[in-house]
């Protein structure tokens, strides 16, 4: 095995392990910085986020406004002095990107741009038409090679951590190209390596989101918080499930049935105006807009594409001009994908799994428990989004906690004693290798995938039963003791995609566990998590609390809870449409009283 | 992974090619069930998932924007995910790894010279006026950003460089996507690095290498018009020549 001597190891380049990277090389200029990615860095799944990122700009706007709008989003399952700290830096976060040459769209003065988006009051998403992640990506990208210290190990994938003596002290990586290992060693240690929408069936995701980071994490202690709490977007295209985004909506585009009605006026989205207001019908959060999709399917009141029921998302009102000037990338997927001109006729859509509000548990700082472990981005769990999250927050985190994990892992690295490989990297260099010699029952891990995904998506869909989701764990149970049967097709050492894939289905069946199982423990419905088995309504009694899935060996996870920071926002009623501004302007009386 | 499997075949033949066993690469037919909305991609996966596990290429956004999956398609440089299997039929689609890079394994070619190139133009702003973040951002009007915004738009999935016959003739050209990297760079009213990236191409091996064939620009699936940029550092590097043999001349 070789081993590369790092100060600072960084698992994952997308938007959030590369700004960690640059904030630890400006932090810590004399430190050496690994960044591993199982993808040239370009690759990583930022690449696809479309629509922006939050920032307050608007004089009319205030960071209150983004911090009221996040919490009551999240259902009030947000660390609320984490959403203070997160949106008091978002903006900052979007001018250094700027700087690093990000071609935000701008206003004829020359001014950056901002959009509405969906359960935002006041327009605050920064966008770079409907290529927002990809150009975040590659200005991050390309800005990370001004820093020397910066060394890429660009497609390793990391089979475990080093964790030794209480710590973390790096990482076991495998070279795709030549199949050979390197333990990394370092003192502290990043880990940004985005979601798990993969353990679905239906997904917006790339095929690298497998939740590596999560599952390595988690194997190691580190509990999994708010697992339950995954996000159905609700305009994606039927069968690929490839994004549509709500920059869409924020351009003024409209959701329709079958009937040319637009039924979120049925579900508490309503009134009715020519172009959606914000946190009004077509501008309403995620969440509920999925759910209205799931209702109006089952009233049969959508329209049946050769992949599957869908609503009609309509653009044409915007005309062509503006289409290619803010919406280009979904012109070409329309085009490409469903063979449609968005100019001329409405694009069919229905939710697919998108993001995961949960992850690797960590404190305001990005602190994981395991002293020596960070972890930003969607991987993560910081607090702030709670039972569902806001379109263009995610963007906005990336870089906010990208910036703190990168600043903190060199704070830790500098105080803490040299970090060693030894016993336990020989130990996951000889478990990676068991899997590819192994000869077991003959069964293809593909099979198990689709068999994974497609109980995940019966289990903890939209909405949920109890019988379901314990119906997904058992399957789930089943599947794990499969794994330990498998049989790879190829031995051989380059390029052994077969090998990798199998061990990401291992990572994907640990995270989907986590989730099946804190999702059978919420005897709620909050947010995305979301039943019908007598659980309908919003519990604060019970479970205004996190919950904490724990590894346990050879058995399925133990749940636990942990309060919630609540500081200056109590639980209210979540709405919008009417009754939402009726709320809030109550609200505003009482405080003002 | 369709739910009801569509009598509809149609024969891919892969070019395969393991290190460790193969002494050079041969062709491997492969018969795969599509319906009419399925890319080139969803073919190979079929293959990996259904028939054969060891076969090796990249892929991960299946949407277009990621790069990964560039490869021959029936000779020509596409991306797997945004091509596909009806506009192919009846077959046989021979798939192949692009062209003029080295091969790894099966359809998975050599990505690193590439990137160092991407790396060796200094692609990042060199700001003309450093500013703070506390002093907000850079003003650039819409007429200002179309000066780069196309280049900006390149993946970085290279199948310009497997369309550009000098790339295949001199591997170490510099090539039309880092051409247009550099010209989105050069472009951009926030950056006063023009010169040191000028001084980059001058060299042999740099934008005279270019011979006006143009192909990078038919296959690039983003409309980034590398071309152009060749074009436009081609007058500039020969401008930057003249005038920096008048400073010459001026100091002596």
């Amino acid at each position: 095995m070789e081993h590369f001597d790092a100060d600072i190891l960084i698992l994952g380049a997308g938007g959030a392990g590369l700004r960690a990277a640059i904030a630890a090389a400006e932090a810590a200029p004399e430190m050496t910085i690994a960044l591993v990615s199982k993808v040239y860095p370009m690759r990583s799944h930022t690449v696809a986020a479309e629509g922006g990122s939050a920032g307050v700009v608007r004089p009319n706007d205030s960071l209150d406004n983004h911090f009221n709008d996040t919490v009551e989003g999240g259902d009030w399952l947000c660390e609320q002095d984490v959403v203070d700290y997160f949106v008091g830096h978002c903006t900052r976060e979007m001018i250094q990107l700027e700087h690093w040459g990000c071609p935000w769209s701008r206003l004829p003065d020359g001014h950056v741009n901002v959009r509405k988006f969906g359960g935002m009051k006041i327009e605050r998403t920064w966008f770079a038409a409907d290529r927002s992640g990809f150009h975040i990506l590659h200005t991050l990208f390309q800005t990370s090679t001004k820093y020397p210290q910066i060394r890429r190990f660009d497609e390793f994938f990391c089979v475990d951590l080093i964790v030794d003596d209480g710590r973390v002290q790096g990482a076991v990586v495998l070279s795709m190209a030549s199949g050979e290992f390197t333990a990394i060693t370092a003192r502290a240690v990043v880990i940004a390596t985005g979601g798990a929408g993969r353990v679905f069936r239906q997904n917006t995701n790339g095929g690298i989101v497998t939740g590596d980071g999560m599952a390595l994490a988690y194997r190691h202690g580190v509990p999994l918080r708010d697992m339950e709490f995954v996000q159905y977007h609700p305009t994606c295209l039927p069968g690929t499930g490839i994004l549509i985004t709500e920059g869409c909506r924020g351009e003024g585009a409209l959701l329709v049935n079958k009937d040319n009605y637009r039924y979120l006026q049925d579900y508490g989205l309503g009134p009715v105006t020519p172009e959606p207001r914000n946190k009004f019908m077509e501008l309403g959060p995620r969440d509920r807009l999925s759910q209205a999709f799931w209702h109006e399917e089952r009233k049969g009141r959508t329209v049946t594409t050769p992949q599957g029921e869908a609503v009609l998302l309509d653009l044409r009102h915007l005309g062509r001009a503006k289409l290619q000037e803010r919406l280009p990338l979904i012109c070409e997927l329309a085009q490409h994908f469903a063979g449609i001109d968005a100019a001329t006729t409405p694009i069919p859509v229905r939710p697919a799994v998108h993001y995961t509000m949960g992850g690797i548990l960590v404190d305001i700082n990005t602190a994981s428990p395991l002293p020596g472990l960070f972890a930003a981005g969607e991987c993560s769990s910081v607090g702030i989004h709670g039972a569902n999250r806001l379109g263009s927050n995610s963007l906005a985190e990336l870089t906010v906690f990208g910036r703190v994990a990168g600043e903190q892992a060199a704070a830790f690295a500098r105080q803490a004693p040299a970090a060693k490989a030894g016993d336990p990297a020989k130990a996951a260099e000889a478990k990676a290798l068991a899997l590819l010699q192994s000869h077991g029952g003959g069964e293809r891990h593909a099979a198990l995938r689709v068999e994974m995904a497609v109980s995940m998506e019966k289990g903890c869909g939209i909405y949920r039963l109890g019988d379901e989701m314990l119906e997904t764990c058992n399957t789930l149970a089943t599947l794990k003791q499969r794994y330990q049967a498998l049989t790879l097709e190829d031995r051989s050492r380059a390029w052994n995609t077969d090998w990798i894939s199998a061990i990401e289905l291992g990572f994907q069946l640990e995270v989907a566990e986590a989730m099946a199982h804190a999702a059978l423990a919420r005897k709620e419905s909050r947010g995305a998590h979301q039943r019908l088995d007598g659980f309908e309504a919003r519990d604060d009694v019970n479970f205004l609390s996190h919950s904490l899935a724990h590894y346990q060996d050879d058995a399925a996870p133990r749940i636990s809870t942990m309060p919630v920071k609540i500081t200056r926002s109590p639980p209210g009623q979540r709405a919008y449409g009417a009754l939402g501004e009726q709320l809030e302007a109550a609200r505003k009386e009482t405080t003002h009283a | 992974m369709p739910e009801t499997r569509s009598d509809k075949t149609i024969e891919l033949r892969v070019l395969r090619y393991c290190p460790s066993k193969d002494a050079e690469p041969s062709f491997q037919s492969f018969q795969v069930h599509y319906t009419d909305d399925m890319s080139v991609l969803q073919g190979l996966q079929q293959i990996k998932a259904e028939l054969d596990g060891s076969l090796a290429f990249r892929w991960s956004c299946r949407m277009a924007v990621c790069g990964s999956c560039g490869m021959m398609v029936n000779g020509a440089p596409m991306l797997a995910c945004n091509t596909f299997l009806r506009e192919l039929a009846p077959g046989p689609v021979t798939l192949e790894p692009l062209q003029n890079f080295p091969i790894e394994r099966d359809l998975i070619v050599t990505v690193g010279d590439f990137v160092k190139k991407i790396e060796s133009i200094y692609p990042y702003i060199m700001p003309r006026q450093p500013k703070t973040v506390e002093q907000g951002t850079y003003l650039q009007t819409p007429a200002e950003m179309q000066e780069y915004a196309s280049f900006a738009d390149c993946i970085n999935c290279m199948l310009c460089y497997a369309a550009c016959p000098q790339f295949g003739a001199n591997p170490d050209f510099i090539g039309p996507g880092a051409m247009a990297l550099l010209q989105r760079y050069n472009g951009d009213s926030r950056d006063g690095g023009q010169q040191a990236r000028l001084d980059q191409i001058r060299g042999e091996d740099g934008v005279w290498s270019c011979t006006a064939v143009g192909l990078c620009s038919e296959v690039c699936p983003k409309q980034v018009d590398p071309a152009n940029a060749v074009n436009q550092n081609k007058s500039k590097s020969a401008l930057d020549f003249f005038l920096s043999r008048l400073r010459t001349e001026n100091v002596t």
